[in-house]
């Protein structure tokens, strides 16, 4: 068994409007000092499975089921007690947004030291020294001084940077970065995707990255997860998904990426349509309301929901269209225009 | 740092001397533009019996001849240096700060005041501290659970309690723990004894009227505890600290009630301040010798120099609660930049 295992996790919140299926039969697995992107529009669960795993859906709201399991440990129905002594420790977060997702009262030392003091048992003064040493680590320039400074005395990239030192310093063996850089700016964005890179490297730790920018995950991931109204769509190693996309999803997402490669004069070509309702998904597929090649399904994707089945080795897609097709149509129609220039 | 304490302290010498202007204005501007002459202000600084003859010499004496401007520096220099009254043959000097000689005693009002004042802190003191931990503890447990039972009957007995006005339920408590036999807890108002005498006896005699003035406090205190609760437990740090693995009781205290307590030390400085210029209903109610019992006394019996004295006094510690709040603010937010 893989260090992190989830097997048909469900997560879905009861609502006066109805029951939404935020995460709707979603499996994975990932290995230590391995990394995996999901991707998604917003609303497509990924933020909600990753807080899923954490546990962190308020109890009593959240109807979860499924598995989630942790270095041989299952989660889904562990006590809240036991999985609260786990988060830290075992598995970390880093959020969006640093600056709300830092405590705005306390220094960042001192919430560095509290995460740390948690999990282990040790003085204020070493604890503090922890956290002088983390916040070297990510690259915090005079970490001696900056430990006693407050979050909103820090750039948009600091922060960021402090936030993962606060991840990182029970050593977790899971991280999951939900969106870690689209609350900054561009020039600092590949900045911290190095920093997040080197430190997985060095921590040994399994990454999990939550992102809406195909670049970002392009960049770190070995493998890589499409998420559309709750389901995989679409799941594979990096390369399968960057080379040989097959589902229609994917290549709108590709093809919604501005690339710098290609000619200024050429349009994006977004995905046409909004995220569908996760109260009343779509019949059949649910993305068949907005996706280009539905028709040539012979009305099956309006209708019956598709499998998530296996094309060639680990490499998944979930539609109707039968193999042969899709390669077709990626490589005569969606690919050239990509490579157009 | 050290440039925001001297402005802010400038601003409240400021804010005292606008203050003490209108004080002055509404006892004697005010009296002159409805028609008051400077005999009849007199004529409340001698007794009924005096001549009309008596009273020309008294409004002489007293300044009220003399152009408004001069009236005021008097007046001001009284309560910053003292003044001397001139009686004919003696000259009686009163320390500052003077607001005159109550025209029932005859007696400084100054000192008078500096007398009440333990009896309206010591009744201000107590229930702040029981207003506080009421009022912030049940609008905490009202926030977790926002719709239980718990939350609408708190809320249910908070709106009751900043609805019933001190003088029913004070009197209220009164019937039925002081006299009402089967309940008798505490003594019937009206006693004080000082801290320093017998702490157990002046707990003992402030009791019913701590919780009278804290009940209708505290529900205030819950209701703005909830709302800041409510939102700061939405804030994305709340999930950070959770993320963390923190316990969710050090969650709630530790991170959630101290992104919610900038409002709620705002206005307990306010309030606070407020209540040491008197509590008057609670005061009157339990018939407690404080501050407030004094005002509503002087304004019976129209003693003038005392209301004013109550006036400023009052409006002194309103300003110096401002000014607490202000300094404490940066102490509470980081964020707040002083300079």
């Amino acid at each position: 068994m893989s260090f992190l295992e989830v097997k048909d996790l469900r997560i879905h919140f009861p609502t006066d409007d109805g029951l939404v299926k935020s995460v709707d039969g979603l499996s994975f697995s990932l290995e230590r000092g391995k990394t995996l992107g999901i991707v998604g529009e917003s609303g497509s669960g990924k933020s909600v499975t990753s807080l899923g795993i954490l546990g962190l859906h308020k109890g009593g709201r959240a109807r979860i089921s499924g598995e989630i399991w942790l270095d041989g440990e299952e989660l889904v129905g562990a006590s809240q007690e036991h999985v609260r002594t786990l988060r830290g420790k075992k598995m970390a977060m880093i959020f969006q947004d640093p600056l709300s997702a830092m405590h705005p009262f306390y220094t960042v030392g001192d919430q560095i030291i509290e995460a740390y003091r948690i999990h282990n048992d040790v003085s204020k003064k070493v604890a503090r020294k922890h956290a002088i040493d983390m916040l070297g680590r990510v690259g915090i320039p005079q970490p001696d001084r900056r430990v006693d400074s407050y979050p909103h005395e820090f750039s948009g990239g600091m922060r960021q940077r402090a936030m993962i030192a606060m991840a990182l310093c029970c050593d977790p063996e899971l991280l999951i970065a939900d969106e870690p850089t689209t609350a900054l700016d561009v020039t600092v964005q590949a900045q911290i995707l190095d920093l997040m890179r080197d430190l997985q490297r060095d921590f040994n730790a399994a990454l999990i990255i939550i992102t809406h920018d195909l670049g970002v995950v392009a960049e770190l991931s070995d493998d890589i997860l499409v998420m559309y109204g709750g389901k995989c769509v679409e799941y594979g190693a990096c390369e399968d998904i960057f080379e040989r996309p097959e589902h229609p999803y994917t290549w709108g997402l590709l093809g919604s990426m501005p690339r710098l490669d290609r000619e200024p004069t050429e349009r994006l070509m977004p995905i046409k349509g909004s995220p569908p309702s996760l109260i009343n998904v779509p019949s059949g597929c649910a993305f068949h309301p907005r996706c280009a090649f539905e028709e040539r399904t012979g009305g099956l994707s309006t209708t019956q929901v598709p499998e998530l089945l296996e094309t060639e080795g680990g490499h998944l897609v979930r539609c109707h269209l039968p193999r042969e097709r899709r390669r077709a149509i990626w490589e005569n129609e969606i690919k050239p225009n990509l490579e157009a220039s | 740092m050290g440039t925001y304490i001297i402005r802010r302290l400038i601003w409240a010498a400021v804010m005292l001397t606008i203050v003490s202007i209108i004080t002055f204005a509404i006892f004697f501007l005010v009296p002159r533009l409805a028609g008051a002459t400077p005999e009849s202000l007199a004529s409340r600084y001698v007794g009924r019996t005096a001549t009309a003859e008596q009273v020309k010499d008294a409004a002489e004496q007293l300044g009220f001849n003399d152009p408004l401007i001069v009236q005021y520096g008097r007046f001001a220099k009284g309560i910053v240096l003292g003044a001397d009254y001139n009686y004919g043959p003696s000259v009686e000097h009163c320390p500052a700060p003077c607001f005159g000689y109550s025209f029932l005693t005859r007696l400084p009002v100054w000192p008078d005041l500096l007398d009440r004042l333990p009896v309206t802190m010591s009744l201000a003191i107590g229930a702040a501290v029981i207003w506080l931990i009421a009022g912030v503890a049940t609008g905490v447990l009202s926030a977790l659970k926002p719709g239980s039972v718990f939350d609408r009957a708190a809320m249910g007995i908070a709106l009751a309690g900043v609805s019933l006005p001190i003088f029913f339920t004070g009197i209220v408590s009164l019937v039925v723990f002081s006299y009402g036999h089967p309940f008798r807890i505490t003594a019937p108002g009206g006693s004080f004894t000082p801290f320093s005498e017998n702490p157990a006896q002046w707990a003992y005699n402030l009791i019913l009227p701590w919780i009278t003035l804290a009940f209708l406090y505290a529900a205030g205190y819950a209701r703005l505890t909830r709302a800041g609760m409510l939102e700061t437990m939405n804030e994305d740090y709340i999930r950070t600290a959770r993320a963390k693995g923190l316990s969710e009781r050090v969650v709630v205290v530790k991170h959630g009630l101290r992104g919610a307590l900038t409002p709620i030390v705002t206005i307990f400085g306010l309030d606070f301040g407020l209540l040491l210029g008197g509590a008057v209903l609670t005061e009157s109610t339990y018939s407690l010798p404080g501050i407030g019992k004094y005002a509503i006394d002087a304004i019976t019996n129209q003693d003038l120099p005392k209301v004013m004295g109550v006036t400023l006094v009052a409006a002194f510690f309103v300003v110096l609660a401002n000014l607490i709040v202000d300094l404490l603010y940066a102490v509470v937010d980081p964020r707040v930049r002083l300079g």
